[in-house]
């Protein structure tokens, strides 16, 4: 009789006023993140695949004989290589072609390098003479035998490494 | 058993019933009839399920000529001539390198109509291009990106983002000179960050840069995997979210109450047209309004009649149709004008000279000759941003629906004018003239020159200017009209600077005659 009487009736709770956690809201919460983090799971799996492992491109690794009479300071460019080797008195050395501003194939010129995409200038040892390009041209590893020389384009040495050939 | 009295019936009704069945195919596809009534029309609209993204009833304002300009469905014209052409092209295309150059000759030597279809391909992308510019512009200097519409015009970036990827991964397929070198620079500039992490030497352990382009490339070279790639961007990813986008886009048109339009946009056209009102009550559609009642917000059918309203079918449809006649018209036009180019096959050991990315990147391309970083990823990032934010910022009413509307109008916009072409005249004409940092101190750290380039100092004297005239006029929508002018004007100049004054090397020519000859 009393508990029909009371004058200020329980609050009734409700889905919009919920208690603090039900069962059913952390059920429906947990299964939510549970989701959320298979499909994040998901996703770097995904991306995992167009993100080559192996390059397909063609070995970085070149052979090429040097010309006989190759004057100090002038570059040789092997066809098709976007690398130029110089012969000076303290030995050999190769500084790649590529511009490092945005990947252009550069042209050797009297004091060095052009890139004709962007006209970035570079002296004939690699150095930014002017333009956009952010770093020097990275002088590459090379190895020489007799008139032969093996070029890495793969692998950088420091800039004014150079090799006896 | 009585209706088969005469063994001729059965079949007669057959043949009446054969004969009939043209014409109730018909009806059973137009469910509503013909639409010559009120009614009729709203069934013609609703009963249809590509029609039905449209609202039964269309406001008078929002097909006045100057309200939209058509902008917007010439885009969608453009983009359906794109998809339908594309396929076509689609038929004969071969994504290998080499390969996929001869293919292209094919298409446009041999194959019967292959020209004319890559061609009207080329131009309608082109058309799209500047149709959805023009179309943000025209949502921009009528504040119609305003509440309820601000998501909206998010949604309008992602679609600009998505139609210029949809053109530069479409650029590299011919595999000729000119797609191969800009392929080759469009991935470097997704390499650019590099420029950063190389001058804080990070990059060993950070390298944001060289994941990007080996994403995008699939290799550390330009090759049958890039190819590959942009081909599948082309052809299935970006147009799947771009259709995903422009859904959403038109979804939201109406479910926002149809395009933006003046407060008082219903007496305005009370004065000038009064003898046109359509007795929507008496004929009212037997659908559409009920819906109003669950429609909550700011949107005009609710709390007033439709009174300045016509039926979307014929008054909309027909404007729409006479578009997209208009850019079919158009893109054909140019393209018995001109053909789309193909240079050489691709080497890729010898850059294009000068190698010039399509016209609307040749703005980047400038920025980009000063810094990589700054000017392909720094500066369009900051610009996109810059425009998401406008409708978060500007929460004014005044002008919404009008041509420049808002504190300044006008002669704000023409003076942001002068200030957005003379800007970069300037800035260009001094770099141009006198080089630029690394001309006078050869030492200079990069990252100096990343930050202090022509292309970032015109950032930032629009941004200052902008703020000039938030506080000069004291409304945000006074600043937002102003940076977004010179945001367009400066788009305009460093592209004609990159299309018509840039030769080989990237140096500055006055005429394309007075290039070196090799």
């Amino acid at each position: 009789m009393e508990d029909c009487m009371t004058l200020q009736p329980k609050p009734s709770r409700s889905r919009l006023d919920p208690e603090p956690m039900p069962r059913r809201d952390w059920l429906g919460l947990s299964s939510l993140w549970a989701m959320a983090g298979a499909l994040l799971f998901g996703l770097v799996g995904m991306i995992r695949m167009p993100k080559a492992a192996v390059l397909p491109s063609p070995s970085k690794k070149f052979k090429v004989a040097l010309p006989e009479n190759l004057p100090p300071g002038e570059p040789f460019v092997p066809p098709g290589r976007a690398v130029a080797i110089f012969k000076d008195p303290d030995g050999l050395y190769a500084v790649s072609m590529i511009c490092t501003h945005l990947g252009c194939v550069v042209k050797a010129n009297p004091e060095g390098f052009e890139c004709p995409c962007h006209g970035s200038r570079f002296h004939a040892d690699g150095a930014v003479a002017r333009g956009p390009a952010p770093q020097p041209l990275p002088w590459l590893k090379i190895t020489a035998s007799g008139g032969v020389v093996t070029v890495d384009e793969g692998s950088t040495v420091r800039s004014g490494t150079k090799v006896a050939g | 058993m009585n209706q088969s009295t005469t063994p001729n019936h059965a079949l007669r009704a057959f043949w009446q019933d054969l004969k009939l069945a043209p014409r109730r195919v018909y009806e059973t596809a137009f469910r509503g009839g013909p639409p010559t009534t009120d009614r009729t029309r709203s069934t013609f609209v609703f009963g249809n399920v590509f029609l039905h993204l449209h609202s039964v009833r269309t406001h008078r304002w929002s097909l006045k000529w100057s309200t939209t300009l058509g902008l917007g469905i010439m885009s969608v014209s453009a983009f359906l001539i794109t998809l339908i052409t594309g396929v076509m092209l689609m038929f004969y295309y071969k994504p290998y390198p080499d390969v996929a150059y001869e293919s292209i000759k094919d298409i446009h030597f041999v194959v019967p109509t292959g020209r004319f279809m890559r061609n009207i391909h080329r131009w309608a992308a082109n058309v799209m291009v500047v149709a959805v510019i023009l179309h943000m512009a025209r949502a921009f200097y009528t504040a119609a990106y305003r509440r309820p519409r601000e998501f909206n015009w998010l949604i309008g970036i992602g679609l600009l983002a998505t139609t210029l990827a949809l053109s530069f991964t479409g650029y590299l397929l011919p595999w000729d000179q000119l797609a191969y070198w800009a392929i080759t620079i469009g991935a470097n500039i997704a390499q650019s960050p590099r420029e950063i992490t190389d001058a804080l030497g990070i990059t060993e352990y950070f390298d944001p840069g060289g994941f990007q382009r080996l994403l995008l490339l699939g290799s550390d070279t330009v090759g049958a995997e890039a190819l590959i790639r942009f081909y599948l961007l082309h052809v299935m990813i970006l147009p799947l979210v771009i259709a995903a986008l422009m859904a959403v886009h038109f979804w939201r048109i109406r479910k926002d109450g149809g395009l933006a339009r003046p407060a008082d946009a219903d007496e305005r056209l009370a004065r000038c047209r009064e003898q046109e009102t359509y007795p929507v009550f008496t004929e009212a559609p037997n659908k559409t309004y009920h819906l109003a009642a669950v429609v909550r917000g700011k949107t005009p059918l609710v709390g007033r009649g439709p009174e300045n309203t016509v039926p979307s079918m014929p008054h909309l449809f027909y404007a729409e149709l006479g578009v997209l006649m208009l850019t079919f018209l158009v893109c054909v036009v140019l393209s018995l004008a001109s053909d789309a180019p193909l240079k050489e096959l691709a080497n890729p050991n010898v850059p294009e000279n000068p190698a010039k990315a399509p016209w609307y990147f040749l703005g980047l391309q400038e920025m980009v000759s000063f810094s990589a970083f700054m000017g392909g990823i720094g500066i369009p990032t900051i610009a996109l941003l810059g425009l998401a934010l406008i409708p978060y910022l500007d929460r004014e009413t005044e002008g919404t629906g009008e041509w420049f509307g808002g504190p300044g109008g006008w002669p704000l916009v023409r003076f942001s004018m002068v200030v957005g072409l003379c800007a970069p005249l300037l800035v260009e004409s001094f770099a141009i003239r006198f080089g630029w940092l690394r001309e006078w101190f050869p030492g200079i750290p990069q990252l100096v020159i990343t930050l202090v380039n022509p292309a970032t100092i015109l950032t930032a004297a629009y941004a200052l200017f902008s703020l000039w005239a938030v506080r000069r006029f004291q409304s945000a929508r006074a600043g937002a009209l102003a940076l977004f002018t010179c945001f367009l004007c400066g788009f305009v100049v460093l592209t004609v600077i990159g299309t018509y004054f840039r030769g080989p090397n990237w140096v500055f020519y006055w005429s394309p005659a007075d290039w070196p000859k090799h």
